[in-house]
């Protein structure tokens, strides 16, 4: 028995949206989820903005999530809820788990849209005891509004990128009044309008601020924090929300033979959204630390055309290729891998700078390509035309951020 | 009493139990299944809502040889015993076994120097096995190790096990056989004029013998029972770091250092669950109850860890915790029966009661006279397998499907430890049953399905529910 033209490893924005697009292209799809409901993060975020671009509407994150499921099952996929696949091996071939036990499926093509998640705690070494109350952005959403569940009153919120304004939306929607946000930065991360939420809610952001340790035996009582100064104080507090410091969910490529950027933290991809194996395509923000569902969806769009395209066998071959190394400003760059040539430059690189920055952007290539000047800070769209990319280059090329002192 | 708390199954028909035992660590529930089978009416008495909530919550999980114990102690000898012990009925009760050995490995010239000394310990505990090996060889066997291997020897028997299914799987079998376990009962003082009559917060308990295996408060214990305490504890913290399972291959040993006077040093070694374990820290404190973590000393973990196996730097942390070792003011153990107050105390098992427990109830059963009347037919309880190196539940039809997905735990799993002879009583209990919410994503994606599932489940809930708001004048500077 043979397995479906594409198997979707994740339900999310991503892996739905590309769900449709194969279907549209008449290929057979299988899409594997292992919640109970598709839809991925969305499903929790129960606030606007999503669905804008998509659906031509503002929608709730559910209602987002649903709508989307809908169109996938309606476009003719198969959604397999409750399925966890535990493995990816070449062939390719899945290792599924679910209620009936171990089992497998071999599709000709395989798209990973797992996701991303936050960095947790334990990675972040804070010290302290460990209480109830301590969480990240994603399980306080999923207790609010799947569980109905409130776990804390006066939570310290860590962290000013987006999702720490989601956080403080979902606290508001539980009637939880955060006391304070704790930026370690001297900046708030987030654009404006977000950054103006707190001040709206008179909720105090503390910058330069580290959150060291976490007291409390069986609930948080305090958290300790220490400023720029090294002085530490003990604020009294019930629940600490870690949010962000976002990392693709790859255990699937750590655990596999597919290349993993150590940059990114997820699948090195080609700008065909090829794997190092050219039968498994990744999308979504597994390729990336962090983009919107908007974003996920239409780059799932895309790669499920990708998809269709190598199983016409109408893609450039994966090798010889330029490798692409972020390098001096530059977090990380995605794709990492340019194959093919001149005809196969659309689109863009998409990149993240590591601290406050400007300056333009350097490929080492021979003859090097300097790119457009900019200011930017991390967190924030950075991308680079494939079209300026020399089209015969092969090998290894840095990309780093020249700096301009004028441009600041 | 909360609802899920253990129903008493046998109580003592005229309410006097054989023995009891004080504290549900590794050591009173090894103790406890040993004076089982040998046909005492046992009751566990537990301060704790829990068991395994003391010492014994967290440790490396290594089950020693005791190739480097002070020789001619009771300690190696318990070590000896238990670790045999061990071997001889893990299969019946589904407990796991790595035999991965361990290599001590120097990292100096003065260290590499202490290695014969140390073999011939090991010869003298009965360890013969042990194999001397040069920086090239050991690096062979373990090609990851970083730079600056000076010397090392391998110890074949050193063994990794689950921490947590050992002692339950004791306790469970001395319940399945009659025993009682009482939580929320704390042993308050006694009196013994022939027989002891314990007051405990769970009311009094009539007992002949009194085993105190009290832990890291076994000293307080001894002083509420006897008047004095004739030894001391002093609590020593130690912290660990856990990494992702992709970090279990980068060593196939356990990675032990050349031990200091204090402590066995920095180990690094995979778990029964697949993941590599880097501590513990020895610190000395106080406090008796709160292990806390600091995070600069979490980060000279890691840096340690990263001169061990350079490559750990690309590989993320998942998890942080910390134990307390119920130490005391002298080296060994505390093990002393007091026969004309039908006492014992099993003391001061500070950093090798995981691998000395069943040894240890050995030893104290001969301290007591009474002749054994071992039961007959004894019911051997099977544990739920954990370990990678089994078949897990999620291989299996009707597992309910994964709830926790980094560590692949089924909702039947979960249906399983909250009920039983033993069942969870404490989300922390929970845990150590099934690993839930212990991987790289420390409840990201499971915490609010787990809130969902055990609601109502746990005598002491998952989340507590949150009472008044902190005021802010509780703050201070
Ligand atoms: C807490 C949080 C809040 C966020 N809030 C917002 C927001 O407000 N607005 C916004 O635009 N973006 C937000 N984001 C970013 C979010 O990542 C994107 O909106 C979007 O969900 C990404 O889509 P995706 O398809 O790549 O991944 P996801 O939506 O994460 O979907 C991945 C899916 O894969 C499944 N999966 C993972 N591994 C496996 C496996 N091995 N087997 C089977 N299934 C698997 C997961 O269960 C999940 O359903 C947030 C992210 C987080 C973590
Ligand atoms: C960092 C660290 C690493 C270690 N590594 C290893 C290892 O790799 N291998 C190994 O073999 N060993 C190891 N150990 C040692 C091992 O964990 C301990 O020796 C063991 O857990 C001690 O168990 P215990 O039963 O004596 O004490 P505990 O586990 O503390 O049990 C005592 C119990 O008594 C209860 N209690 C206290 N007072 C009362 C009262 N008044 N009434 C009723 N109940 C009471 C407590 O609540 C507690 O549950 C390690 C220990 C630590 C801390």
């Amino acid at each position: 028995m043979s397995g479906p033209d594409l198997a979707i490893v994740g339900a999310g924005p991503a892996g739905l949206s590309a769900a449709i697009a194969a279907r549209r292209h008449g290929l057979d799809v299988v899409v594997i989820e292992r919640e109970g409901e598709a839809g991925g993060i969305p499903r929790h975020c129960a606030h606007p903005p999503f669905g804008l671009r998509e659906f031509g509407r503002v929608m709730t994150g559910p209602a987002y999530a649903r709508r989307l499921a809908a169109a996938a099952r309606e476009a003719g996929a198969e959604i397999r809820t409750g399925t966890t696949v535990v493995a990816i091996e070449p062939g390719p071939r899945l290792v599924l788990a679910s209620d009936a036990g171990a089992g497998e499926l071999a599709p000709r093509r395989v798209l990973l849209a797992t996701g991303v998640r936050e960095t947790t705690r334990a990675a972040r070494l804070i010290g302290g005891s460990k209480p109830a109350g301590v969480m990240n952005t994603g399980t306080l959403q999923g207790l609010v509004h799947l569980e109905g569940r409130r776990p804390f009153l006066r939570p310290l919120i860590v962290g000013t990128e987006l999702v720490a304004f989601s956080a403080i939306l979902t606290c508001r929607h539980a009637g939880i009044v955060p006391r304070a946000m704790v930026e370690a930065g001297e900046a708030v991360t987030a654009r404006w309008p977000a950054a103006l939420l707190p001040r709206l809610l008179g909720i105090p952001i503390w910058r330069g601020t580290a959150l060291v340790a976490i007291e409390g035996e069986r609930q948080v009582n305090a958290a300790v924090l220490q400023g720029a100064d090294g002085r530490r104080r003990r604020v009294a507090t019930d629940g600490i929300v870690l949010t962000g410091g976002f990392r693709p969910e790859a255990t699937l490529v750590r655990t596999s033979h597919l290349a993993l950027d150590k940059a990114t933290g997820g699948p090195e991809i080609d700008q065909f959204g090829r794997t190092s194996d050219p039968a498994i395509f990744a999308a979504g923000n597994v390729l990336r630390p962090v983009e919107t569902a908007g974003w996920c969806f239409r780059e799932g769009r895309r790669m499920a055309g990708f998809v269709a395209a190598s199983l016409a066998d109408a893609l450039p071959d994966p090798e010889p290729s330029l490798r692409l190394v972020a390098a001096d400003g530059y977090a990380w760059v995605l794709p990492q891998r340019i194959v093919g040539g001149e005809g196969s430059r659309e689109g863009a690189l998409q990149l993240r700078v590591t601290r406050p920055l400007a300056g333009r952007p350097v490929v080492a290539t021979e003859p090097a390509v300097r790119g457009a000047p900019f200011a930017s800070r991390p967190e924030r769209r950075l991308s680079f035309p494939l079209a300026a990319l020399p089209a015969a280059a092969t090998g290894t090329a840095t990309i780093a951020v020249e700096p301009d002192e004028a441009l600041r | 009493m909360p609802e899920n708390a253990l129903p008493s199954r046998r109580d003592a028909p005229d309410g006097r139990y054989d023995v009891a035992v004080i504290g549900a660590g590794v050591v009173g529930c090894a103790i406890a299944r040993r004076f089982t089978l040998d046909g005492a009416r046992v009751v566990v008495l537990e301060k704790a809502a829990e068991v395994l909530d003391g010492a014994s919550k967290a440790n490396s999980a290594i089950l020693h040889t005791g190739f480097d114990a002070p020789v001619g102690t009771l300690e190696a000898a318990a070590i000896r015993a238990g670790h045999a012990e061990y071997l001889e009925i893990r299969e019946r009760l589904g407990l796991p076994l790595i035999a991965c050995g361990a290599l001590v490995v120097a990292w100096t010239e003065a260290e590499a120097a202490r290695l014969p000394a140390l073999v011939a310990t090991a010869h003298a505990n009965e360890v013969a096995d042990v194999v001397p090996l040069s920086a090239a060889e050991a690096r062979a066997l373990e090609p990851e190790l970083g730079p600056g291997v000076a010397g090392a020897f391998r110890v074949p028997g050193e063994a990794l096990i689950d921490p947590w299914s050992a002692p339950h799987a004791y306790l469970a079998q001395a319940l399945l056989n009659g025993a009682d376990l009482r939580l929320d009962a704390e042993v308050r003082g006694g009196r013994h004029d022939g027989d002891w009559r314990l007051d405990t917060t769970q009311g009094p308990v009539r007992a002949g013998l009194v085993v105190n295996a009290a832990g890291l408060f076994g000293d307080h214990v001894e002083e509420r029972l006897l008047g004095a305490s004739r030894f001391a504890i002093r609590p020593r913290k130690g912290q660990f770091l856990v990494y992702d399972k992709t970090a279990a291959a980068l060593a196939s040993h356990i990675l032990l250092p050349v031990p200091t006077e204090i402590t066995k040093g920095i180990v690094v070694c995979r778990t029964a669950w697949g993941n590599l374990l880097v501590g513990p820290t020895a610190e000395e404190q106080e406090d008796r109850t709160t292990a806390a973590l600091d995070g600069a000393t979490l980060a000279g973990l890691r840096a340690r860890a990263e001169a061990i196996l350079p490559a750990l730097k690309d590989h993320e942390i998942t998890a942080i915790y910390a134990g307390l070792r119920p130490a005391t003011e002298e080296k060994g153990y505390r093990v002393r029966a007091v026969p004309e107050r039908s006492y014992i105390a099993v003391g001061g098992i500070r950093s090798t009661g995981l691998s000395a427990a069943l040894g240890l109830a050995q030893h104290v059963r001969r301290l007591w006279d009474r002749p054994a009347a071992p039961i007959a037919a004894p019911l051997w309880p099977t544990l739920p397998n954990l370990a990678e190196t089994a078949t897990r539940d999620w291989q299996r039809p009707g597992n309910g499907g994964i709830v926790c997905h980094c560590e692949r735990v089924t909702r039947r799993e979960i249906e399983a430890a909250l009920a039983g002879p033993l069942p969870a009583r404490t989300f922390a209990g929970l845990k150590r049953r099934t690993r839930v919410t212990m991987g790289r994503c420390q409840g990201f994606y499971c915490g609010a399905a787990l809130a969902g599932l055990t609601a109502g489940r746990l005598a002491v809930p998952m989340l507590a529910e949150p009472g008044d708001a902190p005021d802010r004048e509780a703050d201070d500077a």
